[in-house]
C-alpha cells in the first residue's frame, strides 16, 4: 500500500475507534471501575516522572536564560520567561511525551499481546465488547489525568526554576514570584489546560489502535509499542503547533 | 449439569423409556440444526480460505473437522462466532441468520456459544475465578449466585482447588481445562473447541476428550472439535459417556450395545469439505490424501 493511502487508512482506523468510544459511553454495561484504574495506573503512576521532568525543565530553562536577561538587566524577568514557556508550551507537550512514553507503550504491549494470545477474541467470544472494556476506559483516563498531569508540571516546573534562581543566581525568591505572577495570564493558563486534552485523546487513540492492529506475534507486539509511541509522540508535537496557532488566535494571547 | 441429578433425569425416564425419543422428535429444536453453514466463501486478499463450505450440526451432535495446520479449520470457528464475515453464503446458528448481524447483534447470538481456544486464551490479568466468572460478571449476576456456579465447572474440569490461581501458576492442560470451565458457564448449548488438545501429553489430551464426550452425552450440547490429531478422533467417534448404577460417570465403547450417531467427521482441503461422513467410512475411504492424514502415509 502507497503510503499516502497508509496514512489515510490509519487516520480513518483511529478516527472510528474514537467515534466507537465516545458512542459506546452512553451503552450499558458500563465499566467505572475500570476508568478509575486506569486513572490510578496512568495518573498517580506517572505522576513521580512527570514531576520531575518539570522540576528540571524549569531549573534548565532558568539556568539557560538567566545569563541572557542578565545581559540586558532584564533578569528580573526570568520568572516570567520560564512561566509562559511552561505553562504555553514545555508543561503541556513535555508531560505528554512523558506519558506516551510510559502509557502509550504500555497500553499498546497489553492490547497487543491480549491480541496475539486471542484474549480480545474471547473477550469477544463472551459478548464484551472490547472497544466498551479496553479503549473508552483508557481514552478517558488519559482525558482527565493528562490535563491534572500538566498542572503538576507546570507547579513543579516553577518551583525548579525558582529553585535555580535563588539558589544559583541569588535572585530573591519574591522577585522571582513577583515576575511569574505577572507574567502568566488568565489566557495562557486556559491554553495551557486544553491542550493536555487533546494530546490525551491523541496518545490514547493510537496507542489503543496500535495495541488492537497487532499481527505476527510477539515480534508484532515489539512493532506495535514502538509504533505507536513514535507515532503519538509525532503527532503531540505536529498538534501543538496547529493547536497553539488555534489557541493564539480563538484566546487572543499576547507575545511571551 | 453433571453433578446434578435432575437435570440428567430429563435425559432417561425409567417408566417411559420410549418417551424422551418421542419427544425429542416432535420437539421442532431438535430437527432444526444447531449450526448451518450454505455455500460460505471467504477469502483474504487474493487467497482463497473457504470455497462453498455447506454443512450441519444437530442438536446434541459433535462435528470432529480434521484438515492440515492453516487449512480454514480455526476460521469456520470464527465465523461461527461472528469475528469473521463471509464473503458469500449464509451461517444459522439455531435457525437465526446471522451472516450480516453486526457486533451489537452477535453479542446476542454469542451468548447461546461456548468457545475453547486453542492455547486457552486466559485473560492473564485475571484469577482462575474471575477467569470462569467472567461471562456472569458481565451479565450482571450477584456474586452469591456466581460463586456456586463457578465451583461446579472447576469441579466437572476437575480444578476446583485451582480457584484462586493466576492463570501463569497454571500448567498447559490446567489453562486449557479452566478454558473449558469458562466456556461452560451459563450452560450454552453449542460449544466449539479450536484445537484444545494441541501440544499437550496423551493422558490430558485424553481428559479433554473425555470433557467433550460428556458434554455430548449427557448434556446434549452441540460442538465443533476442530484437530488434526488422530487420536482425538478416535475418542470421540469410538467412545460414548454414560452413567452407572452408582451415579457415576463411565466411558464405554461403542460396540453391539450402542452406535455412536451423534459424532460425524468432516475433512477440510483446499477451502473444500474433502470427505464427510463418520469415523468408519473415513477409515475404509481410498482417497489417498485422507489415508496420507489419517496413516501418515
Amino acid at each position: 500500500m502507497y503510503p499516502v493511502y497508509r496514512f489515510l487508512f490509519e487516520l480513518q482506523e483511529i478516527s472510528l475507534l474514537i467515534w466507537r468510544s465516545f458512542v459506546n459511553l452512553r451503552r450499558r454495561p458500563r465499566y467505572p471501575g475500570e476508568v478509575l484504574r486506569q486513572m490510578d495506573l496512568i495518573g498517580v503512576g506517572s505522576l513521580p516522572i512527570v514531576l520531575l521532568t518539570g522540576f528540571f525543565t524549569g531549573g534548565v530553562l532558568v539556568l539557560q536564560t538567566f545569563p541572557t536577561l542578565e545581559y540586558y538587566s532584564i533578569q528580573s524577568e526570568a520568572g516570567r520567561s520560564v512561566a509562559t514557556s511552561l505553562i504555553r508550551e514545555l508543561g503541556p507537550v513535555l508531560t505528554a511525551l512523558m506519558v506516551s512514553g510510559r502509557i502509550g507503550s504500555a497500553i499498546s504491549a497489553e492490547l497487543g499481546s491480549m491480541v496475539v494470545s486471542q484474549q480480545i477474541d474471547a473477550m469477544r467470544a463472551f459478548g464484551t465488547n472490547p472497544i466498551r472494556k479496553l479503549v473508552a476506559p483508557r481514552i478517558i483516563a488519559l482525558i482527565f489525568m493528562l490535563p491534572l498531569l500538566t498542572i503538576a508540571a507546570d507547579i513543579f516546573g516553577l518551583i525548579g526554576g525558582g529553585v535555580v534562581a535563588s539558589l544559583i543566581y541569588n535572585q530573591e525568591t519574591h522577585v522571582f514570584i513577583a515576575s511569574v505572577r505577572n507574567g502568566i495570564s488568565t489566557s495562557d493558563l486556559v491554553g495551557g489546560m486544553i491542550k493536555p486534552f487533546f494530546f490525551g485523546l491523541i496518545i490514547g487513540a493510537v496507542s489503543c489502535h496500535k495495541g488492537l492492529s497487532t499481527t505476527g506475534g510477539t515480534v508484532g507486539v515489539g512493532r506495535s509499542t514502538t509504533n505507536a509511541v513514535v507515532i503519538a509522540s509525532i503527532w503531540v508535537i505536529i498538534f501543538d503547533f496547529f493547536l497553539s496557532k488555534a489557541l493564539h488566535f480563538v484566546l487572543d494571547m499576547g507575545p511571551i | 449439569m453433571l453433578s446434578e441429578s435432575d437435570e440428567q433425569g430429563t435425559v432417561f425416564d425409567e417408566e417411559e423409556p420410549g418417551k424422551y425419543l418421542e419427544d425429542a422428535v416432535d420437539e421442532p429444536s431438535r430437527v432444526r440444526p444447531a449450526i448451518e453453514f450454505r455455500d460460505v466463501h471467504l477469502s483474504f486478499d487474493d487467497v482463497t480460505i473457504l470455497n462453498g463450505i455447506s454443512f450441519s450440526v444437530r442438536k446434541g451432535e459433535t462435528k470432529i473437522i480434521l484438515g492440515r495446520s492453516g487449512g480454514g479449520k480455526s476460521t469456520i470457528i470464527r465465523l461461527v462466532l461472528g469475528l469473521l464475515k463471509p464473503d458469500s453464503g449464509t451461517i444459522l446458528i439455531d435457525g437465526e441468520d446471522i451472516t450480516y448481524y453486526n457486533e451489537e447483534q452477535m453479542m446476542g447470538v454469542r451468548q447461546k456459544i461456548g468457545m475453547v481456544f486453542q492455547e486457552g486464551a486466559l485473560f492473564d490479568s485475571l484469577s482462575v475465578f474471575e477467569n470462569v466468572a467472567y461471562r456472569l460478571i458481565e451479565r450482571g449476576v450477584a456474586y452469591e449466585e456466581v460463586e456456586p456456579e463457578v465451583r461446579r465447572m472447576l469441579r466437572f474440569v476437575d480444578l476446583e482447588d485451582a480457584i484462586d490461581k493466576m492463570p501463569d501458576e497454571l500448567s498447559g492442560g490446567m489453562r486449557r481445562r479452566v478454558g473449558i470451565a469458562r466456556a461452560l458457564i451459563g450452560d450454552p448449548q453449542i460449544v466449539l473447541f479450536d484445537e484444545p488438545t494441541a501440544g499437550l501429553d496423551p493422558p490430558t489430551a485424553r481428559t479433554i476428550c473425555e470433557l467433550a464426550i460428556k458434554l455430548r452425552d449427557l448434556q446434549d450440547v452441540s460442538s465443533i472439535f476442530v484437530t488434526h490429531e488422530m487420536n482425538n478422533l478416535r475418542y470421540l467417534s469410538s467412545e460414548y459417556a454414560t452413567v452407572d448404577d452408582e451415579g457415576k460417570v463411565i466411558f464405554e465403547k461403542e460396540g453391539e450395545k450402542l452406535c455412536l450417531i451423534n459424532t460425524e467427521v468432516m475433512m477440510i482441503r483446499d477451502g473444500q469439505i474433502n470427505f464427510s461422513g463418520t469415523d468408519e467410512k473415513l477409515e475404509h475411504t481410498d482417497d489417498p490424501y485422507i489415508r496420507t492424514f489419517i496413516y501418515g502415509k
